[in-house]
């Protein structure tokens, strides 16, 4: 980031700049920028996990097992020595407090077997298969808990590869929505000027100046009780994105309303293209790594207003697993003292966030590669 | 600068139309009305239906049978009165409600935008004039996490450390023995001990951004001939620096604050959830989920209205501070 112009970190010779298509220009900034290149790595990662969360899974991540509420994180011993294993844990009923308590018995060591035959599922909703990354076998077909259990005893780690899922396709959705919205009413804005663009200033104004969180506290709740999980899931996402695609449409707006101006425009123009060419194979091609740059920040503040929404029990709802729902169980500060790993559904979202925001950086600065740098 | 201020005050006069439209529209949305929802709570207790005359002669009476444009418009006027109605679920007036809130939601806004200002400037200067140095990158770095981390996260996390160290600190703006109390100098106090930790939770999310324009925009003055020349004359750095550039870094920032209000507002609601805190936020939270809707409508109202004077006082400021932008309006 450190020295401006365009010259990749290689000896690329002043030809090859000259002939690089504007790809390559963005490519050889971003490259520069190491933490974007390490975020795109962690992201992959979670969308990897995003595409196969029932392999990735141990259990089903809705059964609940009673008896096993509030399971320590079981740690898988011997992980690198080609046989791990985990202890098996003994649950015994606190005579004082009547609570189960479960600790690792070390007197039994259960084998881990990788890609193990389980429960079946479909993969990529196509294909029917019961491998797991992940299994043990046990007579009373008790699974292992890597990150421990919540309150009804459901399995952390499996519910953690879905909640990515969602929250990932909660953020993906309503950045869709926001670019369809903001590229639009920005386009319009930029391009054609005059009273619309005074109308949509104004009408961005007026979102950007009031506290969005109420305002989507008040919507989502009149989202009804009864609509199921897939009806909610894409109400609460457009909510999300309505609100959320001012920004996109400033920097579409700015970027016509420099380009308007441009001589390459006018030529188009006195050539006698139509304004649909010169706006989409003109225009558009040349901010589009602005417009890519801009979504990739739209997308972490959509994941955290789903978590914020789902935390606050308005936003998606149980059944469904999303990052948000999945901290409803740390509310309450005791317990979070007492079973630190419901944490862990945050520690994901910062990461996603991080990752996201990292990337989008990283893109800002590329996408303009003749601008200085910094 | 009058000029100024009364332009822009003018501007935010339909801004509160549109606010106080989309509030009424939402408190119309779900429904029923306050009649039959009081009917409902009614006969429930009652346990007898209540007959259909009488149910027009209230509805007549609190002017439900009348087009829903009249009734908007007697609403904006007894709430341009400063009069919110009554809320149903609570069966009080919303003005009794909010009263205490509203004083304590703007005393934290407050608070929390001078620890914004006392820090992020020092912060942003800091990391120009040391830019690549290794406070430069412990700022830089904090500051991507403060934005990443969802301001409840971050509650819970402070909470959850106090309460492993052995603090008292769980939450709230005062502590039990003042919670109901009438207002004293000890009651005050108690407020200003327990006030600072949503401040500063609810801060991170703006500072953060805040230091990055100081940041940006002292690195643009810094590299400026005149700082060179002042340099050339024997002028003391820190005196070089606190002078010139930085009056000039600092410009943005104050429109900052602006954008920053909104924010804060928002950040306020879910903070004041999880801390249990007496704000505004939680209590629209709890006026929706009971669908107390003029309760959750006037609210919204109230904290719109809020922010929209924020940046009104803030643009006043920044005026104060630029000319230029006295002038280019």
């Amino acid at each position: 980031m450190a020295a401006g112009g365009i010259a990749p970190p290689q000896q690329l010779d002043e030809e090859e700049i000259y002939l690089a298509p504007q790809w390559k220009l963005v490519w050889w900034r971003f490259r520069r920028h190491r933490l974007a290149l390490v975020a795109a790595g962690l992201l992959s990662i979670f969308f990897l996990i995003a595409l196969f969360p029932n392999f990735l899974s141990i259990h089903d991540p809705k059964i609940t097992h009673g008896k096993d509420s509030l399971v320590g994180p079981q740690r898988i011993n011997d992980l690198w020595r080609f046989d791990p294993y985990v202890y098996d844990l003994k649950t015994v009923r606190n005579p004082d407090t009547f609570a189960l308590e479960h600790t690792p018995d070390k007197e039994k060591k259960i084998p881990v077997n990788f890609f193990h035959h389980g429960q079946e599922y479909k993969l990529l909703w196509l294909f029917k298969t019961d491998i797991h990354l992940m299994g043990i076998d046990t007579e009373d077909g008790r699974p292992f808990y890597p990150l421990g259990t919540d309150r009804l005893g459901r399995d952390i780690w499996s519910r953690l590869a879905h909640a990515i899922r969602l929250s990932l396709s909660v953020g993906m959705v309503g950045m869709l929505i926001s670019l369809v919205l903001g590229v639009l009413l920005g386009g319009i804005s930029g391009y054609a000027g005059g009273w619309l663009d005074v109308l949509i200033q104004r009408l961005i104004e007026f979102i950007i100046s009031i506290p969005t969180l109420p305002l989507w506290i008040l919507l989502a709740a009149l989202v009804p009780s009864s609509w199921g999980i897939v009806q909610v899931y894409f109400a609460i996402t457009t909510i999300i994105a309505l609100l959320g695609w001012t920004g996109m449409a400033r920097v579409v707006r700015g970027r016509f309303l420099s380009l308007r101006e441009e001589e390459f425009v006018t030529a188009a123009r006195l050539a006698g293209a139509r304004e649909g060419r010169i706006i989409f194979r003109h225009m558009l091609p040349s901010f589009v790594s602005h417009i890519i740059a801009s979504v990739t920040l739209t997308v972490p503040a959509i994941i955290i207003a789903e978590t914020s929404l789902s935390f606050l029990g308005i936003g998606l709802r149980q059944p469904a697993i999303s990052l948000g729902v999945m901290l409803v169980e740390a509310q309450n500060v005791r317990s979070i003292a007492l079973t630190p790993w419901v944490l862990v559904p945050g520690l994901i979202v910062i990461i996603i966030v991080l990752s996201f925001n990292f990337i989008g950086d990283g893109l800002r600065d590329a996408a303009d590669p003749y601008g200085r740098g910094g | 600068m009058l000029a100024f201020a009364i332009k822009r005050f003018l501007i935010i006069i339909p801004l509160l139309f549109l606010i106080s439209a989309t509030s009424f529209i939402i408190l119309q949305a779900p429904p029923g009305d306050y009649v039959s929802q009081y009917l409902a709570r009614v006969s429930m207790q009652q346990g007898f239906p209540i007959t259909k005359e009488e149910e027009a002669a209230l509805r007549h009476q609190y002017g439900l049978d009348q087009p829903l444009y009249m009734q908007y418009l007697k609403w904006l006027g007894k709430v341009m009165r400063g009069d919110f109605g009554l809320s149903t679920a609570r069966e009080a007036p919303v003005n009794e409600l909010v009263k205490e809130r509203l004083l304590l939601t703007v005393g934290l806004t407050f608070i929390t935008i001078l620890f914004i200002w006392s820090f992020a400037i020092p912060i942003g200067v800091i990391s120009a004039v040391k830019q690549y140095s290794i406070i430069d990158y412990i700022f830089t770095f904090t500051a991507y996490i403060g934005v990443a981390t969802p301001n409840f996260l971050l509650a819970l996390a402070i909470m959850w450390v106090v309460l492993d160290l052995g603090g008292g600190y769980i939450g709230g703006l005062f502590s039990p023995e003042y919670m109901n109390a009438p207002w004293s100098w000890g009651k005050f106090w108690d407020l200003l001990k327990h006030i600072w930790v949503p401040a500063i939770i609810l801060g991170t999310d703006g500072m953060a951004g805040l230091t990055r324009i100081v940041r940006a925009n002292m690195l643009d003055e810094l590299n400026k001939p005149y700082v060179l020349t002042a340099l050339a004359k024997g002028l003391p750095v820190w005196k070089v620096i606190l002078k010139y550039p930085m009056r000039t870094a600092l410009n943005p920032f104050f429109s900052g604050i602006g954008y920053a209000l909104p924010q804060l507002f928002s950040g306020a609601v879910i903070l004041g959830v999880v801390l249990g805190l007496p704000i505004i936020g939680p209590l629209l939270l709890e006026a929706t989920l009971e669908e107390d809707m003029l309760l959750a409508g006037s609210l919204l109202f109230i904290l719109a209205g809020l922010t929209l004077i924020g940046t009104l006082i803030s643009d006043i400021i920044l005026a104060w501070a630029d000319p230029r932008i006295r002038i280019e309006g």
